[in-house]
């Protein structure tokens, strides 16, 4: 009965989207106030049916209702009940559900925080997310259904999720991912109604701005997430593939981040209002894209879902319309004006831009290297294969220089800058940062490496230029603390978010540079050397898991003698599907993980275990963590607490 | 339609339990062959899995060809015989790193290309504007010299406040 | 003038869907041979019901034959096997088997439970022959010309209509029975 009612309040849920689509446009296009405002109650409308179809699924996992066909080819009643809540999104078409119930979710919250939008504005924008909502609800009735039912003889229990997929890791990554990828509509939303309306002045970035900020957090923290959960499962010490499906999230975030930055220049100068448009509808297209790239099969890769080519073609319908429109609308009416403000050479637009030309270049060859094979086998060319070599080859140097240009942008002014006046500020950065990326991999490892002392150079210049650029502000202070209280917090999510970027960079350099691994035959008493540390296996015993049994081996980790740790790794058998997965260990520390896995057990007792020594490798998702912290101050800041700032709808 | 998409599902499922990391244990007599294992399997490709290196795969094939590095480390081959022993049997598919070939040219060498497009567009439209916006406010009255020095310098003074 | 450039972004997605929409056509695990046109590898192993007799290349030289890779382990392997004796049945072709990393008794008992269509079996033990062929899983089946020469090759499981294309191809080269 439950699965029923959650389909059919999907039904309802795509009627009510289908008038939000129509309704308010039409009533903004025909100035007809009544009509407009439809369309908060029709968001408010939406949300609420799907937030119903979701939580009936979400039922017919908690009470192991297996004639759900969703429910019995991911789930188990053994399986512990967080798993079986987050299983809602382990699979496809419940993972669909997901990206509609946040959709909904982001357009009920728009329609709920902008007090400060015109009507009109309000109406298109929501109408606009109607569209989306439309297209994704119906993908899902159509072809993708969670509810569908075995009938009349089901399963007596279910087929269990993927031992790999039972662990925190599914409990956060999906959904802190989708927050992103959908909330990349919110800004393409109000892309679409500033070309409907005709209005393209600084007013629609504005209102933009939180929205994109938070959505890029949040994308930003989701991707995080997964290299840190790959990292600690999959049990090769791995943390980024460029798998398909990890890029499909790259790309989105690049983009955001330069549609991030091209918001604020258009804000505040006025400047690139047509590529800021082009931006927002280019990071809601290559979420699309994702979702494209992840269901259709179109590609392999290991995190994608049960490919179908016929759920393929219904994306590509979907993604053809969105973008297709889109960038029509773009074509025909995106403002040509270019007399509207001048800015010199040296000045903070020409760095905004240069900052937009390398995240887009980087966000093409991430591109052009995921489909590349495709690209080649459409051609009959052959079959080829692009991996992490290549896009490290290429990655990097773009990365090198974009950040060198992040340093230097930072003692830009707006408009007009002396070349005098940025070297005397930045001469100092410059040289400590050359300084410490020649003295780090001399004193930390066995000598000179060019990778180090670039990473090294090229973030501590990001870092140091942000400093000296904040000292910089209490020169003509009354007090420390009153300057403190007078910065604004986009200035401090600004700084939180640049040095996210360095920590990040060195985080990847070190980790890739001076990581150390050994597979090891190991039985009770052999100890083996790495990195410094000696790690001594001491056997294994047998554990007992909720749905799983466990060889559990204890091997204890000295350094010169001292104790440090005692890692206890495992190789569990699954009970449902007799599955093995291996269950690392890892002490973490800020400085470098130990990190040891279980192989094959061998005879006589013996394993076969995999020791690795990891330098940094936090310092990757503390960056991230920083990056997204500093994107969600921004979004703090005081402007877009105050509720009457229709002053400021034109601001040049 | 049912049953192709729980048998694929089920596919899937088991599949990707060769996700499981793969350790064997090879005993390597110089470290510097271990390395050179290290990176080998690092850069070919699985011929069956799903976007696997044979480093990582737990297929059986990805074992046989571990192995098969192995012997031929051991037989003193460069990396180049090795790869090329790859290649010949499996096709290019199993290179992460492609070629460079006039097939893939577009592939390596368009980042840098694209960059400096970007780069270029970048100065023209910056020209372009600045052009523009020159002739804009040329109709409007000019000041005196003395007036636009004046300005000028207030200008300065107000930049170097900020 | 400018607005024509506004179009562009427009018209390189047209040529993305394209090929998104021509790659839902293709399937990117399917793996070609790399051997085609190629010569057979050269061999020698024990034959599986004689294992004093080593078998070469030489052995089937001469008519074309299809080369089927198989294994015990392999489910599929036993749904192609009807195909299989099928084939056999029609003595148009003759099968030689690659018996794949697998147990002599096993893969004895299965060919006499089953029915067996091959000429004779190759006992691949370690995998090394199937390693030279660019085998990666179980099961395959390659088409060489009279001159041992790999002309096609199959993956995964052989039914009637793969059977009809194989026919066809060695139509082409003339008459079947070389």
């Amino acid at each position: 009965m439950i699965p029923e009612i959650g389909e059919f309040a999907l039904i309802i849920a795509l009627f009510v989207s289908v008038v939000l689509a129509l309704i308010p446009m039409y009533g903004a296009s025909t100035g007809n106030e009544m009509w407009m405002t439809y369309a908060k109650p029709l968001a408010m409308g939406q949300f609420f049916f799907v937030v119903i179809s979701f939580i009936c699924l979400g039922y017919a996992f908690s009470q192991d209702d297996f004639s759900v066909v969703y429910v019995a080819q991911h789930s188990n009643s053994q399986m512990p009940i967080q798993f079986k809540l987050s299983a809602i999104w382990g699979g496809h078409e419940g993972s669909l559900l997901l990206w509609a119930l946040i959709l909904s979710g982001w357009t009920f919250a728009v329609s709920r925080f902008s007090k400060a939008l015109p009507l009109d504005m309000l109406a298109r924008v929501l109408s606009v997310m109607g569209i989306v909502a439309t297209g994704f609800i119906s993908f899902l009735l159509i072809t993708s259904s969670p509810f569908a039912r075995y009938l009349p003889r089901f399963p007596a229990d279910g087929a269990d999720l993927n031992p790999l997929l039972q662990d925190f890791g599914l409990i956060v990554h999906p959904p802190m991912l989708y927050m992103g990828y959908v909330g990349f509509s919110v800004a393409f939303a109000f892309a679409i109604a500033a070309l409907l309306s005709g209005r393209m002045d600084a007013a629609w970035a504005r209102w933009a701005r939180p929205w994109t900020n938070i959505a890029w957090a949040f994308l930003g923290m989701g991707i995080t997430l997964g290299s840190w959960w790959a990292y600690y499962e999959l049990g090769w010490g791995g943390w980024w593939f460029w798998d398909p499906v990890e890029n499909a999230s790259l790309m989105p975030w690049l983009v955001g981040t330069a549609l991030v930055h091209s918001l604020a220049a258009t804000e505040k100068r006025g400047v690139f209002k047509s590529w800021t448009l082009l931006l927002a509808i280019f990071a809601f297209s290559l979420s699309l894209l994702g979702t494209f790239l992840v269901r259709s099969g179109v590609l392999t890769s290991v995190h994608a879902f049960a490919s179908d080519p016929e759920r393929g073609f219904f994306i590509l319908m979907l993604l053809a319309l969105t973008m297709g429109g889109s960038l029509t609308l773009y074509a025909l009416k995106a403002p040509n004006v270019k007399s509207e403000s001048s800015f010199s050479w040296l000045s903070r637009e020409v760095f905004l831009l240069i900052n937009n030309i390398f995240l887009t270049v980087m966000a093409v060859t991430v591109l052009l290297g995921t489909l590349y094979p495709l690209l080649i086998d459409a051609l009959g060319l052959g079959k080829i294969s692009v991996g992490p070599p290549y896009f490290n080859a290429v990655f990097v140097p773009i990365m090198c220089a974009m950040a060198i240009a992040m340093g230097v942008s930072v003692a830009v002014r707006w408009r007009e800058t002396t070349v005098k006046a940025v070297l005397n500020k930045l001469w100092l950065p410059a040289v400590i940062s050359i300084l410490c990326g020649l003295i780090f991999p001399l004193t930390y490892g066995n000598g000179f490496e060019v990778r180090v002392f670039l990473g090294i150079s090229v973030s501590l210049w990001v870092m140091s230029s942000v400093f000296t650029e904040f000292m910089g502000k209490f020169r003509n202070a009354q007090t420390i603390t009153s300057r403190l209280k007078q910065l604004p917090l986009s200035y401090y999510g600004m700084m939180v978010a640049h040095v996210g970027v360095a920590v990040t960079a060195i985080g990847i350099t070190l980790v890739s540079t001076y990581s150390e691994e050994r597979d090891m035959r190991m039985q009770k008493g052999d100890s083996v050397e790495l990195a410094g540390y000696q790690f001594t296996f001491q056997g294994t015993h047998v554990v007992k898991g909720a749905n799983y049994m466990a060889d559990q081996a204890t091997i204890v980790v000295t350094e010169d003698g001292k104790s440090i740790v005692t890692l206890s790794p495992e190789k569990r058998r699954y009970n449902v599907k007799n599955a093995m997965m291996t269950e690392a260990d890892i002490d973490p520390s800020l400085f470098r993980d130990l990190y040891v896995a279980l192989g094959e057990p061998l005879e006589k007792g013996a394993w076969a275990v995999r020791i690795h020594y990891k330098p940094y490798v936090r310092w990757l998702w503390l960056g991230g963590i920083l990056m997204a912290f500093g994107g969600l101050l921004t979004v703090a800041d005081k402007r877009y607490r105050q509720r009457s700032v229709k002053l400021e709808a034109t601001h040049a | 339609m049912l049953k192709i998409k729980i048998i694929f599902g089920l596919l899937i499922l088991l599949s990707s339990f060769m996700l499981l990391a793969a350790i064997d244990v090879y005993q390597f007599d110089d470290p510097e062959k271990e390395k050179r294992f290290q990176q080998l399997t690092f850069e070919l490709r699985c011929p069956k899995c799903q976007n696997q290196n044979i480093a990582d795969s737990k297929a059986e094939i990805s074992q046989d060809l571990r192995t098969k590095i192995f012997q031929m480390l051991n037989a003193g081959k460069n990396d180049n015989e090795i790869v090329d022993y790859m290649v010949e049997r499996y096709g290019d598919f199993v290179l992460y790193e492609p070629r460079v070939t006039p097939q893939t040219y577009l592939l390596w060498f368009g980042p840098a290309v694209f960059l400096l497009l970007g780069m270029l567009v970048v100065t023209l439209i910056i020209r372009s504007r600045n052009k523009a916006y020159k002739e804009a406010n040329d109709h409007e009255p000019s000041l005196s010299d003395s007036e636009a020095k004046a300005l000028d310098a207030l200008l300065k003074t107000k930049q170097g406040k900020k | 003038m400018p607005r024509l450039l506004l179009f562009i972004p427009l018209l390189l997605f047209f040529v993305l869907a394209a090929f998104l929409w021509k790659g839902l056509s293709i399937d990117p695990r399917e793996l070609p041979s790399a051997l085609i046109n190629k010569p057979f590898p050269e061999f020698s192993l024990p034959a599986l019901q004689q294992p004093e007799r080593i078998l070469t290349k030489k052995d089937f030289i001469g008519q074309p034959v299809l080369v089927n890779v198989w294994a015990t382990w392999c489910p599929s392997c036993r749904q192609e096997h009807e195909q299989l004796l099928v084939i056999a049945q029609a003595e148009e072709i003759p099968i030689i088997g690659l018996n794949y990393k697998d147990e002599r008794d096993l893969a004895l008992q299965w060919l006499q439970q089953l029915g067996n269509p091959y000429q004779f079996n190759i006992y691949d033990e370690e995998g090394m022959l199937g390693l030279d062929l660019g085998v990666y899983g179980a099961p395959e089946t390659y088409l060489l010309d009279a001159q041992g020469i790999i002309r096609h090759r199959h993956v995964g499981v052989l039914i009637a209509q793969d059977w009809q294309e194989l026919k066809l191809i060695i139509k082409g080269w003339g008459s079947v029975e070389n």
